[in-house]
């Protein structure tokens, strides 16, 4: 492959154009290293990121399926590709899932007459969790105890939630074979053993692997901007941060509330272009918020780290919990916002 | 505003300096120490060098500080607060001294859940001031000492004690390794 072009163009376009020329046809591994090779050569962090229109968000939607998704405290996960998973075998799956679920429980436990582990599972998918065509639908799994209760009304109360989703995954998506469903980001609701059964069974199964999310102070910053930026009709909480400073010998907290118009009024001030969100603009918003309190405490909040954010849109935590409580058009945004800081 | 300047002092005889400016003292203290023992180990000629370890610039002006051969920048991407810090200073440094003689030292880059800095802000302003950017995780003793190497090799040949290589020519050197289309930044 020839770098050196008399055409005047520079030596490094022509290479890579002829690369990917090369490269069409090629296996999925060469195509990552292609693109792997396309994010190092460039500075990864997008000095701006645009407000996806989520309108087909609210076409898709069922409101009621998505409602209960506000107002719980979500732990994330980070997820490998599933290998061989198919939409079309969810029944099978939840019978096998409460199959091995019913045998952990039983594990090691001396089973008393009498008792019964009547633990339901369903596998559903959700549509309209997703960013664009390509993605891959997300899919809902809970598990349920059965009523004991010989009556009518057999009410399941749910035990366990936990979702799987995929929004805007379309680098990891030209990288990942036909056998693979790619769902990066797992959220759990639920008690932690339940999640580890979920997750040992899903780890057996489809050979992925699951890592806790954590996200770092930067991000914080970025979705603290975002969901200020967020149009609201009422706020029902105010904006408040949480920093941590490390000092010895047990770490100090700092809490700052803010009332939720004023970081409005002070977000508008700062955003210049309507439809993006810049680097500059989420820094100057800090920016301000470290002064004022400089101002008043002389303490350098920017020598802290930041550990929790919340606004009447969602709140955040550095340990990777969310929780999501207005589900306006924009607010679906920072799921794909987790999706990004997943791959930085 | 005294601007620090490459040349305005004489040079000692086998002596070389190094200038470490950033908020964290005990990391520059620990890499200052790593540094100086890396010197006695090492060098069959014996020179000594003074790190003077500074908050920030402008160093005080009754200070009697010998010729500075070298300057690194420390970061710490945990704290947003350091960045500005060094922003700051860059303005007290003259631009000749960023033939060579300037470098940034990024630290934290380990601890991924507590930046609060991007890793590419400081790649960019390494960019911005053609200069060469190192990572470290001071606290770590495998990856200290090596830094530490590093760097009193960088000094050596600041300090015009490697016969054959100037500054320049590290940077020059430091730089063609890297993709040759990004110069335009």
């Amino acid at each position: 492959m020839d770098s050196y072009d008399t055409r005047g163009s520079t030596p490094r376009h022509s290479a890579s154009s002829r690369l990917k020329d090369y490269f069409i046809g090629a296996t999925p591994l060469q195509k990552r290293l292609e693109s792997v090779r396309k994010q190092t050569s460039f500075i990864p962090t997008p000095p701006r990121r645009k407000i996806p229109q989520c309108s087909r968000l609210q076409e898709d939607n069922d409101p009621q399926k998505v409602a209960f998704l506000l107002h719980k405290q979500w732990t994330l996960y980070s997820l490998t590709p599933l290998y061989k998973f198919s939409y079309t075998n969810l029944k099978e799956y939840s019978r096998l899932l409460s199959a091995f679920i019913a045998a952990e429980k039983q594990k090691g436990l001396a089973v008393e007459v009498g008792e019964d582990f009547n633990i339901k599972v369903t596998f559903s998918t959700l549509l309209g969790m997703k960013g664009t065509q390509r993605d891959s639908e997300a899919f809902l799994v809970q598990i349920l105890s059965k009523s004991q209760l010989p009556s009518e009304n057999r009410e399941h109360k749910v035990l366990w939630t936990g979702w799987f989703c995929c929004i805007f995954g379309d680098s990891l998506l030209e990288t990942v074979s036909e056998d693979f469903t790619c769902v990066p980001l797992f959220l759990a609701n639920g008690a932690e053993t339940n999640t580890a059964i979920v997750g040992t069974w899903f780890q057996k199964t489809f050979d992925c692997y699951f890592s806790p999310l954590a996200i770092n102070a930067f991000n914080l910053s970025w979705m603290a901007a975002m969901w200020t930026a967020c149009k609201m009709d009422q706020y029902m909480a105010a904006t408040e941060f949480l920093w941590s400073v490390p000092c010895s010998p047990q770490s100090l907290d700092i809490s700052y509330a803010i009332h939720p118009e004023d970081a409005k009024a002070l977000w508008d001030s700062v955003h210049k272009t309507p439809g993006e969100v810049t680097q500059e603009e989420v820094d100057l918003f800090m920016d301000c918020l470290y002064s004022h309190f400089h101002r008043h405490f002389k303490i350098h909040l920017s020598a802290t780290r930041l550990v929790r954010v919340s606004t009447s849109v969602a709140s955040a935590h550095t340990d990777g919990k969310i929780k999501c409580l207005w589900n306006c058009p924009d607010g679906m945004e920072f799921k794909k916002d987790l999706e990004e800081k997943r791959r930085w | 505003m005294s601007v620090l300047r490459p040349l305005d002092k004489q040079p000692g005889l086998n002596t070389a300096t190094i200038l470490l400016v950033g908020t964290e003292d005990a990391l520059l203290q620990q890499l200052a120490d790593s540094m100086l023992k890396e010197d006695c180990a090492s060098e069959l000629k014996v020179f000594s060098f003074f790190s003077h370890l500074a908050r920030s610039l402008p160093l005080p002006s009754n200070m009697n500080r010998p010729r500075i051969d070298l300057i690194m920048f420390v970061v710490n991407l945990h704290s947003k607060y350091s960045l500005r810090n060094v922003e700051e200073s860059l303005r007290h440094v003259d631009a000749t001294f960023f033939l060579g003689k300037v470098g940034f030292l990024a630290t934290g880059a380990g601890r991924e859940s507590h930046c609060s800095v991007h890793r590419s802000t400081v790649v960019r302003l390494a960019r911005t001031y053609r200069s060469p950017l190192l990572f470290c995780d001071p606290e770590v003793d495998g990856f200290r000492v090596p830094v530490a190497q590093r760097l009193v090799r960088m000094l050596q040949i600041c300090a015009g004690h490697v016969p054959g290589v100037s500054a320049l020519n590290l940077l020059s050197l430091l730089r063609s390794s890297e993709n040759p289309t990004l110069e335009d930044l």
